[in-house]
């Protein structure tokens, strides 16, 4: 019996490195022949975006244990920063430049998440969710009232009103509420690939290293971890940091894969979305929020049928869902169907 | 300080009304320990049903918001029965979806049956406000009746949970469900009960934004939605009086902060003062502390 013993966990994690291949590859190859319709080709890049996002939001409310209603806060954050990066630096190759910037949106949003988290984590359960609201609604507002140009001397910032007087040839990259239009579309499929495996290969070392079970010990049982001496704060800080920096760089991908981003885009709405792929999914198992998110992002294209009714089948399709999975009996039923297979293979050992 | 004083007026009566749908998040929060967050797209509902009731069937505004009070009530009911009560069992995080879900179906079904474009609400209050001082205070009608509304059914509340004994059961169940259920209380039809008023007041509230900020659309209770959400938080949520405290003080915040400050920041400033709160005080104003035990 010389045949390598893995553990269940690294079991999983390779089947959802090689899931994400397999997608990729086959996309890839359905785009090269041409079989991608138009809209599909246009979703790619959001499709990755939002994986990424309910990867990243899956670290908090699956591994940290904390549930958070502001995740599109740190998107829009590191779609701003990094939009205006990608404007503002003088990088010549675009997956260079496309790379600087997503460094950028995730530095900007990890700033942010450090900012947020210091005060905030000291706070438990639905408090927590509720300053993590309140926090993306501050974010969109000062997004909303910001504006930044750039000319021949560097960048230029202003608050609340259009202040700026660029020299000749300058350029309003950020206009307040209007957001920033006429993105130059440096995101590619494969960045978005490389981006979504690159989270998962952090978030994997980091759920399998001591840091991780720390963290999840403070998710388990706060008070315990804490008696063993795990520091609440440090821990709760770096998962929340992390996970922002990852929003951040998804943000980026995002907003350089649109033509126009405003501020609006990232509001609310967009963090419940994410909560939802994350929810269906299921928390901590990162194979069941790239299902969840990708499906989710072509549902509503796929829905287009019936037309006015999608929104409203989403809605039922979200809240059979949650009552189907909370089913005590289908439940039951589902855990005896496992059963009987773990049976079955002990018997065959 | 005239000047002051308006603002003062406005932002109480702005409060009164996120204190208002407050009550709807906080009770049921106290019974159920779920945040609704379908409580808002209610407070939609009972304003197109008065909408509809008084422009298009000619009724008199107090029967209209009579009317959309029991639309919203058996609306509330209807929801708890269908999509919360089967997940009593199952994780917080759970119900949330749910009544995430729950709120984009009464968005969609709303933008469907009555599309998506404004509906002006019809002003059921002369718009002639009362002028004090010759003429420099000037109090609407609409505020003065937003604010009474608030006041009684805030006394009314503190006497049904105080003095019914469908009031204390529901306090009882807020407290240990399980022990109320031992002692015989029926703890399904306190909740639905729990609902049923959440949703009415959701109603009223619904019908007074409207008159203060007189368009409506499928979306139009979103964000007083999260406010008196906020508002419910900001003075401790599960607890009644806190629900005014913190929907008055949240709508003061607001009116002061986009006389005073800026318009464009109103929103950013009443959350960040919801954050200085809650780090000072980490369960509300008025929130119980809860000692964690070991």
């Amino acid at each position: 019996m010389n045949k390598l013993h893995l553990s269940k966990a690294s079991r999983v994690n390779f089947a959802t490195y090689a899931m994400v291949i397999a997608a990729y590859a086959v996309l890839q190859f359905m785009g090269g022949a041409g079989i991608l319709s138009a809209t599909m080709r246009g979703q790619l890049v959001p499709i990755c975006a939002y994986v990424a996002m309910a990867l990243s939001l899956n670290l908090t409310v699956g591994v940290l244990g904390e549930l958070s209603l502001g995740h599109a806060g740190f998107m829009s954050v590191g779609a701003f920063a990094g939009a205006v990066a990608a404007a503002a630096l003088p990088i010549p190759s675009a997956p260079l430049r496309l790379a600087a910037a997503m460094a950028a949106g995730a530095l900007f949003a990890a700033l942010a998440g450090a900012l947020v988290g210091v005060p905030v984590l000291r706070l438990n359960g639905d408090y927590l969710a509720i300053v993590t609201l309140a926090f993306g609604q501050i974010i969109k507002s000062i997004v909303e009232n910001l504006y930044i140009g750039m000319d021949s001397r560097g960048l230029h910032t202003s608050f609340l009103e259009n202040r700026l007087t660029l020299r000749e040839g300058g350029l309003m990259i950020l206009n307040g509420p209007m957001g920033i239009n006429g993105i130059n579309k440096i995101s590619t499929f494969t960045a978005g690939f490389l981006l979504v495996m690159l989270i998962l290969v952090v978030i994997f070392h980091l759920v399998g290293s001591r840091t991780g079970r720390a963290i999840m010990a403070l998710r388990d049982n706060r008070i315990a971890a804490e008696s063993v001496g795990i520091p609440v704060t440090k821990y709760k800080l770096m998962a929340f940091v992390i996970a922002a920096a990852m929003a951040g760089a998804a943000g980026t991908l995002f907003a350089l894969g649109q033509n126009t981003i405003t501020a609006s885009k990232f509001d609310f709405n967009t963090s419940i979305l994410i909560l939802v792929f994350v929810v269906l999914g299921g928390q901590g198992r990162m194979w069941g929020s790239i299902i969840a998110a990708a499906l989710l992002t072509i549902l509503p294209e796929a829905l287009r049928e019936f037309a006015d009714y999608r929104m409203l089948v989403y809605a039922v399709v979200l809240i059979l869902v949650m009552l189907a999975t909370n089913n005590p009996t289908l439940q039951g039923f589902f855990t005896s169907l496992f059963r009987k297979n773990k049976r079955k293979e002990a018997a065959g050992k | 300080m005239l000047v002051f004083l308006n603002h003062l007026i406005n932002g109480v009566s702005l409060g009164s009304v996120y204190a208002i749908i407050a009550l709807g998040y906080t009770m049921v929060y106290g019974i159920a320990k779920m945040l609704n967050f379908a409580h808002g797209d209610v407070i939609m509902v009972g304003a197109y049903v008065c909408f509809f009731a008084v422009s298009s069937y000619n009724l008199p505004p107090l029967v209209g918001v009579a009317l959309a009070a029991a639309v919203c009530t058996a609306l509330g009911i209807l929801i708890e029965r269908l999509a919360y009560k089967p997940l009593r069992q199952a994780s917080s995080l759970a119900v949330l979806i749910t009544a995430i879900g729950v709120s984009y179906l009464l968005q969609n079904g709303a933008q469907i049956l009555w599309s998506s474009n404004i509906k002006m609400f019809p002003a059921f209050f002369s718009s002639q406000p009362i002028a004090l001082f010759g003429g420099e205070l000037k109090i609407t009608i609409a505020a003065i009746v937003t604010v009474l509304a608030c006041v009684v059914i805030m006394a009314a509340l503190v006497w049904f949970t105080g003095r019914t004994k469908m009031g204390k059961a529901m306090r009882a169940c807020s407290e240990d469900k399980a022990a109320a259920q031992l002692m015989g209380i029926n703890v399904n039809a306190t909740i639905s009960m729990t609902f049923a008023i959440g949703s009415a007041l959701a109603a009223i509230a619904g019908v007074l934004f409207c008159s203060a900020y007189p368009i409506l659309t499928p979306t139009t209770g979103a964000m007083p939605g999260i406010k008196a959400f906020t508002a419910a938080v900001f003075g401790g949520i599960g607890s009644i009086p806190g629900a005014l405290l913190g929907g008055v003080l949240l709508g003061m915040i607001e009116i002061f902060a986009s006389a005073y400050i800026s318009t464009q920041l109103s929103n950013a400033i009443v959350f960040a003062v919801l954050i200085v709160v809650l780090l000072v005080r980490p369960t509300g104003l008025l929130g119980k502390q809860v000692r964690e035990k070991v």
